[in-house]
């Protein structure tokens, strides 16, 4: 804190370097005091309801059971137990949510930029009409207004026989492989790795004669076609488990619960519109003066969009897509809404009401959407590294 | 050489030879435009007719009107009796009927005080903006929570429906954004401890969801304090909202600083202003006129989240609709509670997305000229 | 007159062609009755006051805006709506644009590579060596790993002629090239264009460099109005003006 010229020195409050001291000091107090003061009054309130902190109740047995769950689970099961099937459900949803935001939210937005107007009005009525509703008013109408006005079991609507929807949920069949079904998978396992060569392969040999494959029919067809002929070769050795009607309900198959059905498609369809704008002005904030200079050299268009067009967009885009990402991880804690069982309504809802462990439990359900949160922020930032642009 | 000609007459501009003009023009330029296009234009209009149609049928056409009970439903279309029956509830919730003036003139205080300061050609913007953030708050205090001037007080509980909803926004806004400033000075201060305290106040508050943050409020918060303090319902969700959307005020704040030229505040130290003058009277100004929009945006983001109060057991808008289909009178009516929700918070979201588009275009319009 | 080293058209016939070429914008109709003609190798300049339609006119060459009335002829190749034929005259013309356009997410290198490797097929130590050919030709191979965003405006552009020069076109078009470019920077730029010039380059040129216009051109156009006013070579467009208009033109952008 030495200044080069003491003599002209002012009054010691006047001093900038003083000041910040003095008031980081404060704040630092004033931090230290609060932090007191909670910790005090917790200890003090927690021993007056006669609650012990710690992370014992975790071996305890949590004694309710959760429509779905992942992993085995029962009514025996420690609510350590349950905070790890909540948690799988939040992923469950937040993964499936995120696949059909993306492909829905890259449709609109590209229908948007349409040069149908039909087209593109209608997209634009998308966008503004589902992010101006917030989400919970959607998940509550898909779930009380479409999904529970479903006929019963009974009268199901159904699919070839085989698909069933009805108030307890959407019934698909499970398949069930029989022995040699794993001939196929390995399969399946060799024709990635073909396709993965086959487009090494093809950068090669465009750039010692010039010669472009079409990697993407010949990889498709790799990737179908090996699997399928492995699959009949062996005598299709996949069964089918087809729910089927039994007494009041459906037996067998897969079961997706109305829960996460109306969570899904409300997730799904709300981020969509956001990712909707996101595609759209990232796709508009390549400048025009590019697609013009690719034409100037006579670039096709599929090159155009491939090697000009989406990289450039690609750059504006995936950060925002990244945080709406963030945004339905997070936003997919409404599920306690309607009673779907992600980490929120079982750990910090149903454990919390039957332990009253508020503070530990509070403090792990935040826990892990930070860190959820940080994992990706750190992902992203090392994307934006990677592509940044270079400049002067 | 080829022709050497100078032009004498100039020639006149003529009317394009096109097609592209009048209503067939029009259809054959931007719906009909080849083959492809023609082919989406028939399957837009066919998805229109098969989902629009019915919709439109069963929200004006079919639907119910008039009547005050059940038996006015005829079952065919919508039955807006379920809403207009119970229209008062959804508006003031629980407040009782005789003071329900107050309610009304807050909100038209609150109406005239947003339209003054939307409206851009009104003069004494900062005053009024004051006033909103500071005298409006007070006012509205009294009035709705009574018990003062020999008011009738009306304890929170009795609050709901939209009057609520705007309590919660209202509140969760003027709250916040003054927050918000301060957490952006804050994050880029040149001390190390405030931008530290600041960088991870934002960040908590962020990286977790908003129904966590209610939790927290609704059962953290009481151990926090004394034992003997009493602490409200709706201040507890309050206080958890406003330091949640002071977080993101906080970003959009932080994204006008960064826009400001650094000759601005050189100017302003030369001038020997200090820091607070430095942001008071030159930055901020021009910072905040700058991130409007995006100030209006969390605002919309806030106002859809403040139905989220309905599951730490407050009476919103939303959970009003929704107590209301629990009315064993009134069962199997979810569609239209629903749909009317929608609707209610869609035309406030909408029209301030509206009004946030048009400032951009006006401060894009600014900036270049 | 210089003839370019790869000729496909007979000698004789023109380069370029243009007959009575209309275009409106909306109802705005920015090319009146446009009739030209330009032989192989010969360097025409362009000029007028900004909104006559001269960038609009070689915009048209290429295709890059589309006219309503008239016939454009390129290298024996008639203009139409059909995108292959559209992409086999690109590829026999260059354009070099006054904002660059480079492409920021590839290296000068790729820059210059990109259209022979998904055009021309080329293998890539073919297409880098004729890319650093071009680049260095425009004195600027030493960047050729850099990205355009760390080059300044002037060695942008140059790279912009080069990725132009790599498809080895018969026309270059330049619509404003130095326009975008601090002072100190515009003679380098001029400098590699006289030199094109000089290899017997056919060239037209949208520019407000007299100076230019003086040393290579074979002839200057002077628009207004979105119609051609008056042409001539050089020597007599500058000292004796024919129109009025040109006059007034030629007074505002020498005068000062």
């Amino acid at each position: 804190m030495l200044r080069s010229s003491s003599s002209e020195r002012g009054p010691l409050w006047r001093d900038p370097a003083v000041r910040a001291l003095v008031i980081q000091a404060l704040l630092l107090l004033g931090l230290a005091a609060l932090i007191v003061m909670l910790v005090t009054n917790t200890l003090a309130n927690l021993e007056a309801r006669g609650i012990t902190t710690g992370l014992g109740f975790l071996q305890e047995r949590a004694g309710f059971s959760i429509p779905q769950t992942l992993i085995a689970y029962s009514g025996d099961s420690t609510y350590g137990r349950t905070f790890v099937v909540g948690l799988l459900n939040t992923l469950l949803v937040s993964g499936l949510g995120i696949v059909a935001a993306t492909v829905i939210g890259f449709a609109v937005g590209i229908a948007r930029l349409s040069s149908n107007w039909l087209l593109a009005r209608l997209a634009a009525a998308y966008v503004e009409i589902f992010r101006n509703i917030p989400l919970l008013v959607q998940i509550l109408f898909w779930y009380f207004a479409v999904l529970q006005a479903l006929p019963s079991p009974r009268q199901s609507l159904s699919l070839f026989e085989a698909l069933f929807l009805n108030v307890r949920g959407l019934m698909m069949p499970a398949p069930v492989p029989q022995p040699g079904f794993d001939a196929t998978l390995w399969a399946l396992a060799l024709a990635v790795a073909a396709v993965v060569g086959l487009s090494l392969y093809a950068r090669r040999l465009q750039a010692r004669t010039g010669r472009a494959l079409p990697v993407y029919r010949l990889g498709a067809l790799i990737l179908i076609g090996l699997p399928l002929a492995v699959f009949l070769v062996t005598g299709r050795p996949l069964a089918w488990d087809v729910p089927a009607l039994a007494g009041f309900n459906f037996k067998g198959g897969v079961t997706i619960i109305p829960e996460l059905m109306a969570l899904w498609l409300a997730l799904s369809i709300y981020t969509a519109s956001f990712i909707a704008e996101i595609v759209r002005s990232g796709i508009q904030s390549v400048p025009s003066g590019q697609v013009e200079a690719a034409r100037a050299i006579s670039l096709p268009g599929n090159i155009t969009l491939r090697k000009i067009v989406i990289p450039q967009a690609m750059r504006v885009i995936v950060p925002q897509l990244t945080s709406q990402y963030l945004n339905l991880i997070k936003n997919s804690s409404l599920a306690t809404a309607i009673g779907y069982p992600d980490l929120v309504a079982v750990f910090a809802g149903t454990t919390l009401n039957q332990t009253g462990q508020a503070i530990e439990i509070i403090a792990m359900t935040m826990a892990v959407y930070l860190l959820i949160s940080l994992v990706v922020s750190a992902l992203m930032n090392l994307y934006n590294a990677r592509t940044l642009m270079k400049e002067r | 050489m080829a022709e050497m000609a100078t032009r004498i007459e100039m020639i006149e501009a003529r009317r394009p030879p096109d097609l592209r003009r009048g209503v067939l023009g029009w259809l054959r330029a931007n719906l009909f435009d080849g083959p492809r296009n023609s082919v989406i234009t028939l399957c837009v209009l066919a998805v229109l007719g098969w989902g629009l149609w019915p919709l439109v049928q069963w929200a004006l056409i079919d639907a119910d009107w008039l009547g005050s009970t059940r038996e006015a439903c005829s079952g065919e279309g919508a039955c807006w009796v379920f809403i207009s029956a119970r229209f008062e509830t959804i508006v003031y919730g629980f407040y009782p009927e005789a003071a329900r003036w107050r309610v009304d003139t807050v909100f038209m205080m609150l109406g005239l005080l947003i339209a003054w300061l939307a409206i851009p050609r009104l003069p004494a913007k900062r005053w009024v903006g004051l006033f909103a953030l500071v005298g409006f708050p007070v006012v509205a205090y009294v009035l709705l929570l009574g018990g003062h001037f020999g008011l009738m007080a009306v304890p929170t509980r009795e609050w709901g429906g939209l009057m609520l909803t705007l309590t919660v926004a209202v509140v969760g806004i003027v709250g916040s954004l003054p927050l918000g400033v301060v957490l952006a000075l804050g994050r880029r201060s040149r001390m190390p401890l405030v931008r530290g305290v600041c960088v991870v106040f934002i960040e908590f508050w962020r990286g977790v969801p908003l129904i966590t943050v209610l939790f927290m409020a609704s059962v953290m918060l009481p151990l926090f304090v004394p034992n003997e303090v009493e602490f409200d319902k709706l201040l507890r969700a309050l206080i958890g909202i406003m330091f949640f959307w002071s977080a993101y005020m906080a970003e959009v704040v932080r994204g006008g600083l960064q826009a400001i030229p650094k000759g601005q505040e050189e100017a302003a130290k030369a001038l020997g202003m200090g820091y607070w003058r430095r942001m008071g009277l030159i930055v901020l100004p021009q910072a905040l006129k700058l991130v409007i929009p995006g100030i209006v945006n969390t605002f919309i983001a806030l106002f859809k989240d403040t139905s989220l109060v309905l599951i730490i057991g407050l009476f919103d808008l939303l959970a009003i609709i929704r107590s209301g289909l629990t009315d064993s009178n009134w069962l199997g009516f979810a569609t239209e509670g629903y749909v009317f929700a929608a609707l209610m918070f869609w035309v406030f979201c909408f029209s301030m997305s509206r009004y946030s588009q048009y400032i951009e275009r006006r401060l894009h319009t600014g900036h270049r000229n | 007159m210089a003839t370019t080293n790869t000729a496909s058209a007979p000698a004789d016939e023109p380069m370029i062609s243009v007959e009575g070429l209309n275009k409106w914008y909306g109802d705005f109709h920015v090319l009146r009755d446009i009739d030209l003609t330009v032989a192989k190798g010969e360097r025409i300049v362009i000029c007028g006051p900004s909104g006559s339609g001269k960038s609009t006119l070689i915009r048209c060459l290429n295709h890059l805006e589309e006219h309503q009335q008239g016939r454009i002829v390129v290298d024996g190749v008639t203009m139409t709506q059909d995108v292959k034929r559209i992409e086999q005259i690109r590829r026999n013309v260059g354009m070099v644009f006054q904002h660059f356009n480079l492409f920021p997410h590839l290296s000068v290198l790729d820059n210059c590579c990109i259209s022979q490797t998904w055009v021309q097929k080329k293998p890539r130590a073919e297409a880098e060596k004729t890319a650093m050919e071009f680049l260095e030709r425009v004195r600027i191979a030493d960047q050729a790993h850099k990205y355009p965003g760390q080059l300044s405006g002037g060695q942008q552009q140059r790279v912009a002629i080069a990725r132009a020069l790599c498809m080895r076109p018969e026309v270059m078009l330049f619509d404003e090239p130095t326009s975008a470019l601090d002072p100190e920077m515009i003679k380098e730029v001029l400098d590699v264009m006289v030199e094109l010039a000089r290899d017997g380059m056919t060239m037209l040129c949208v520019t407000h460099e007299m100076g230019f216009a003086k040393t290579v051109a074979d002839r200057v156009i002077f628009m207004d109005q979105g119609q051609i006013i008056e042409q001539a070579p050089p020597e007599t467009f500058f000292n004796h003006p024919q129109s009025d208009r040109t006059q007034m033109f030629l007074s505002q952008i020498l005068g000062h």
